[in-house]
């Protein structure tokens, strides 16, 4: 495979503090280090993909950032400053929304319960405007997934695909400043998912700080700017997607062997030279 | 009519729709409820015949169930498990559960009857007006309290709802006999006992005919004016409409339903000691041929009624029981949203054990006394009351009015059943029967239904 040869349209401005800065994360779940002292970073209007074989900690570093896990060790900055996430009403406080692999949803309530979930509009007498958050919620459904029509049921009774849109709607609706998309195109099909990229190039030029986890490595190097790569627990390294090219990758998530063009962590195969 | 109308419903063979279906699909009225309002005539009419041949009667079909009477004591008799199944949907919906209340309304009723018979009586003089407002906000308090504890245990330290409610019952059941000794508490303060719908001295807990119509219609409109006001909304966002003549279907089984029971109710009078001592008391004199004060609405049926209408409120148009439904379909989902999961946790807990002290008032009021085995084996019964109407033991499915209609068929199938002269063992076995039987045909209609 050739290097990508396309450039990316936007340019990411890295002068400043990071949007995000995880540092040192450490986290374990009886004896398994799910996470080994991994840092990662985020700059705004930038797409950063997170790579690595199943089980490599992905979705486990990334719920350290959303709130759903509380680290064992390591720092969190936003934006330079040092931040305390317990719980996802912290991270969401701090403008991170999340799109979980597991998608996360209320199965029993419908698409638009599911959409205001924490968040619910009222009306001017405090109780719960269905009627306001059934019409928002056709409105962004029809961006995202034009096709969608079961508004009434439980999203338990919707296709994959179809509750996958939902929780992309839930999490694009609030105006992040960070998200976080874990394997966000997983159920969809072909052209949600063309849509799916689109509407990233869009959040990212509105300066939004995407970490995007993907198996997809057409995809990585289609929407990301730099890309991290992990292998049980431990960051193998960070490179711009121009620096660095398919095969490299896949010697990266494959081996833990770091090329070249990309700057190590402290999973690395050690005594190799790349 | 638009897709939105058929895609409503869940009918998988639209050909050989009957008119059944069509008419349900049009009022869109919920056909589980509708079968078991219709369990519930069944079993009405059932006790009414088999009445008219144990031992006869006033009823409809010649027994004595169907009587204005009967059905008056019915009513009643459900309300303390009617008002603390609308609180066991919630924690069930909630993947809990709650054994505790029928020992935190032991517990709360002995104190109740305590701080009314050896606190305040003596304190303020026996009847003052202030004793059964002070002792009903302390004991609301107290059942709250209690609920909070428990739900506390269970939030923040983990332990399962089933453990700690089932130490709660042994618990309370214990410190409620602590308290008197296993005495019996009595008199109850003459205001209080209201609460119970029976009549103390003159004064009858109930509201009368005049109040009861007025109330009847008042309920009447309110239907017709939710009715409007729902179509006005759907209307409003173009979402699909109602055929005309299924409102007006609806409206009118409902004011049927509303005046019929109010009709019922207004038709069972006074007993003629009762009527002779308030005319001593009042100076009226009573005719010749006798004088027919209707009851009417009692109050624990009114409050009854009235936590019904607030639960479902709660349930159905606030964030608090949104959250409550969509932590039961799915915990972790509610806790990655931001829901702060034991906090609601908690107050469901908290709420629970304010009704079941609300329980306690009815049940302490109703007997005139309290003892420490108030309320035993009411987790059972108000358990199953949910169950019966359809709340999933899964979590995440269930409804206020279903669980109350539960609660409705539960005590109606004991009145019945004591009418008939069972003894009391035979119809403990039979309410457990039922009350498999309930779940297991509820299997089969979901599974049908999709
Ligand atoms: N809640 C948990 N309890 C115990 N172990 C866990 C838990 N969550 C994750 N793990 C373990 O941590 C490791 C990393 O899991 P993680 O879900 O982060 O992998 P991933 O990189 O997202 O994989 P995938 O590509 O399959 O989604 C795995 O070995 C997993 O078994
Ligand atoms: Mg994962």
């Amino acid at each position: 495979m050739s290097k990508p040869s396309h450039k990316h349209p936007t340019h990411v401005e890295r002068a400043g503090p990071p949007l995000i800065e995880m540092k040192d994360i450490s986290i374990a779940f009886g004896g398994i280090k799910a996470v080994d002292h991994a840092s990662i970073d985020l700059y705004p209007g930038e797409v950063v993909g997170l790579l690595g074989h199943n089980g490599a900690g992905k979705s486990t570093l990334i719920k350290i950032l959303s709130g759903a896990y509380r680290r064992d060790h390591g720092e969190i900055f936003i934006n330079g400053g040092k931040v305390e996430i317990n719980n996802p009403r912290d991270a969401k406080a701090l403008g991170i929304e999340t799109i979980y692999q597991t998608l996360a949803l209320a199965d029993n309530v419908d698409a638009a319960a599911n959409l205001y979930l924490g968040r619910e509009l009222r009306t001017r007498f405090g109780t719960l405007d269905d009627a306001a958050m059934e019409a928002e919620c056709r409105k962004v459904m029809g961006r995202l997934n034009p096709n969608f029509r079961r508004f009434k049921e439980p999203v338990k009774e919707l296709s994959g695909g179809q509750r996958q849109s939902v929780a992309i709607a839930r999490a694009i609706h609030f105006n992040a400043r960070i998200l976080i998309m874990d394997e966000p195109t997983a159920a969809l099909g072909p052209q949600e998912t063309a849509q799916v990229g689109e509407l990233i190039k869009q959040l990212k030029a509105e300066g939004i700080g995407i970490f995007l986890i993907s198996h997809d490595l057409h995809d990585v190097f289609d929407l990301a700017d730099r890309l991290t790569v992990m292998k049980n627990g431990r960051v193998v390294g960070t490179a711009r997607t121009s620096d660095v090219d398919h095969d490299e990758v896949l010697g990266m998530i494959i081996a833990g062997k770091c090329p070249p063009g990309a700057v190590p962590g402290p999973g690395a195969l050690q005594g190799v030279a790349a | 009519m638009s897709m939105a109308a058929t895609d409503n419903t869940q009918t998988p063979a639209m050909a050989q729709e009957g008119a059944v279906t069509r008419f349900l699909r049009a009022t869109e009225i919920d056909s589980r409820m509708l079968g078991m309002i219709g369990a519930l005539l069944v079993i009405w009419i059932g006790f009414d015949a088999a009445s008219a041949f144990v031992r006869g009667g006033e009823g409809l079909l010649g027994g004595s169930f169907l009587t204005p009477r009967n059905l008056w004591i019915l009513l009643v008799q459900t309300s303390s498990i009617a008002v603390m199944t609308t609180g066991m949907v919630l924690i069930i919906v909630m993947r809990h559960i709650d054994l505790s209340v029928g020992s935190i309304l032991g517990f709360t009723a002995v104190c109740i009857g305590t701080m009314q018979v050896y606190w305040l009586g003596p304190l303020v003089g026996v009847g003052h007006p202030a004793i059964w407002i002070i002792t009903l906000a302390l004991g609301l308090a107290l059942g709250a309290a209690i609920g909070a504890f428990h739900g506390s245990l269970i939030a923040y330290f983990g332990i399962p709802s089933f453990i700690v409610t089932l130490g709660g019952l042994i618990v309370w059941r214990g410190a409620a006999w602590s308290v008197i000794r296993g005495e019996t508490v009595a008199p109850m303060d003459k205001n209080f006992k209201l609460i119970g719908g029976g009549i103390s001295g003159i004064t009858p807990g109930s509201i009368g005919a005049i109040a009861s119509w007025i109330l009847g219609l008042v309920i009447c409109a309110a239907i017709v004016a939710m009715i409007y006001n729902g179509r006005k909304q759907r209307k409003r966002f173009n979402f699909a409409l109602r055929p005309m003549w299924a409102e007006y279907v609806l409206a009118v089984a409902g004011c049927i339903v509303v005046l019929g029971v109010t009709w019922v109710v207004n038709a069972y009078y006074w007993p003629k000691g009762v009527v002779d001592r308030w005319a001593q008391q009042t100076g009226v004199t009573v005719p010749p041929e006798g004088m027919n004060i209707a009851f009417g609405y009692s109050i624990p049926v009114l409050i009854a009624l009235g936590i019904g209408i607030a639960m479902t409120f709660l349930a159905n148009r606030t964030r608090f029981g949104r959250y409550i439904y969509a932590i039961g379909g799915n915990p972790e989902a509610a806790e990655l949203a931001g829901i702060n999961t034991r906090k609601i946790t908690v107050l469901v807990f908290a709420l629970m054990g304010m009704l079941a002290a609300v329980s306690a008032s009815i049940s302490s009021a109703r007997l005139d006394s309290a003892t420490n085995a108030l309320g035993q084996f009411d987790e059972l019964y108000v358990i199953a009351a949910a169950v019966i109407g359809g709340t999933s033991l899964a979590g995440g499915l269930g409804t206020i009015y279903g669980a109350m209609l539960g609660a409705l068929v539960m005590q109606s199938l004991q009145s019945g059943m004591t009418l008939l002269n069972f003894e009391s063992a035979t119809k403990d076995m039979v309410v457990g029967c039922v009350l498999v039987f309930a779940v297991w045909i509820d299997q089969v209609y979901r599974r049908r239904v999709k």
